[in-house]
């Protein structure tokens, strides 16, 4: 299991990409920390989620 | 300075706030916060800070009032369409609160103007509609050393934070670089409501004057992303600034906008 957005989910295994993919995510508006560091973008596709894992994940819009 | 009659009565209610009283609205008073964007978002920042006495107000907008704004842009008025944002926007403000001197810059920020337009006021609010636009005013904060507030809305949801140097991660360290078109969704693509805009530019204008009064607790390493559908308010605390940040990292690569112009266009995948 890992803690996501303060919830204990099991997402062993799945990369960070595959993730936000299905969980209808846009990877390009997404800031994720990951166990307090923040991801940056390029490493979303090789990253994998592992146990205990916390990850925190902020989508972003840019309307006004 | 001494407060007149009328400045005592309109202020009375911040009298007796013991994070504001005489001294905080004397501070309010001498303090200059820029609003860039006069939209939906912007609506609702100005008004607060106008009522709220800030008092010098810069608004910075290109564009003119449209029929299509008036759903949500709730500073503008329907005999106003045609008129400059800045221009209707000014006209209520002065209906509102004569304390408050408002500049209007009708170019709109861009790489060339923006550092010499932020660097006359105490805080910054970005109520832009374009990521672009919030990047440049980002990247251009982040070198001035000035503190800003970034948000976003789009349909019922949107978010805020609030960048002081040294105090958490910027909006670059964040999302690293704009979005591509076909990632971003647009206000007139996928639709907006006022009410959700109203939230985000009333908790933008809180942190302006939180940050002027140095009271309570601001939104610097900590975003907060509001779902007014489903409400759901949630604070993701992301406290500790991206080391490879092109603007504020350890080997930053950004130290003017004006020389990095192509940072502020739309990327092509």
């Amino acid at each position: 299991m890992a803690n996501i957005n303060g919830s204990e989910i099991n997402a062993s295994g799945k990369t960070v990409y595959e993730y936000l993919i299905e969980n209808n995510y846009t990877p390009a508006r997404v800031a994720v920390e990951l166990n307090g560091e923040i991801l940056s973008k390029t490493k979303f596709n090789d990253t994998i989620i592992n146990e205990n894992d916390t990850l925190e994940i902020v989508g972003f819009v840019g309307g006004g | 300075m001494s407060l007149n009659k009328e400045q005592e009565m309109r202020y009375s209610r911040h009298f007796v706030l013991k994070e504001i009283g005489l001294s905080g609205q004397k501070k309010l008073l001498s303090s200059s916060v820029l609003v860039i964007g006069a939209g939906a978002i912007g609506s609702a920042a100005i008004i607060y800070l106008a009522s709220a006495g800030i008092g010098t107000l810069g608004i910075a907008d290109f564009d003119k009032v449209d029929l299509s704004n008036l759903q949500r842009q709730v500073i503008h008025r329907n005999n106003r369409t045609g008129m400059y944002k800045t221009e209707s926007a000014a006209l209520s403000v002065s209906e509102l609160n004569p304390d408050v001197n408002v500049i209007v810059h009708n170019s709109g920020v861009n790489p060339d103007n923006i550092d010499e337009m932020i660097k006359k006021y105490d805080f910054i609010l970005d109520c832009t509609d374009r990521f672009e636009t919030k990047f440049l005013i980002n990247d251009a904060c982040v070198i001035a050393k000035k503190p800003y507030c970034h948000a976003g809305v789009v349909r019922f949801t949107g978010q805020v934070m609030t960048y002081v140097p040294q105090k958490g991660p910027c909006l670059r360290c964040l999302l690293g670089y704009i979005p591509a078109a076909e990632d971003t969704q647009y206000c007139s693509e996928v639709g907006v409501i006022g009410a959700a805009t109203g939230v985000i530019g009333s908790i933008q204008a809180l942190e302006a004057i939180k940050y002027i009064l140095g009271i309570g607790q601001l939104l610097c390493g900590k975003i907060l992303s509001f779902d007014g559908l489903n409400i759901n308010i949630r604070i993701s605390n992301i406290s500790v600034n991206d080391p490879e940040c092109k603007v504020c990292g350890i080997r930053p690569s950004i130290f003017s906008v004006r020389e990095n112009t192509n940072e502020y266009k739309i990327p092509v995948k």
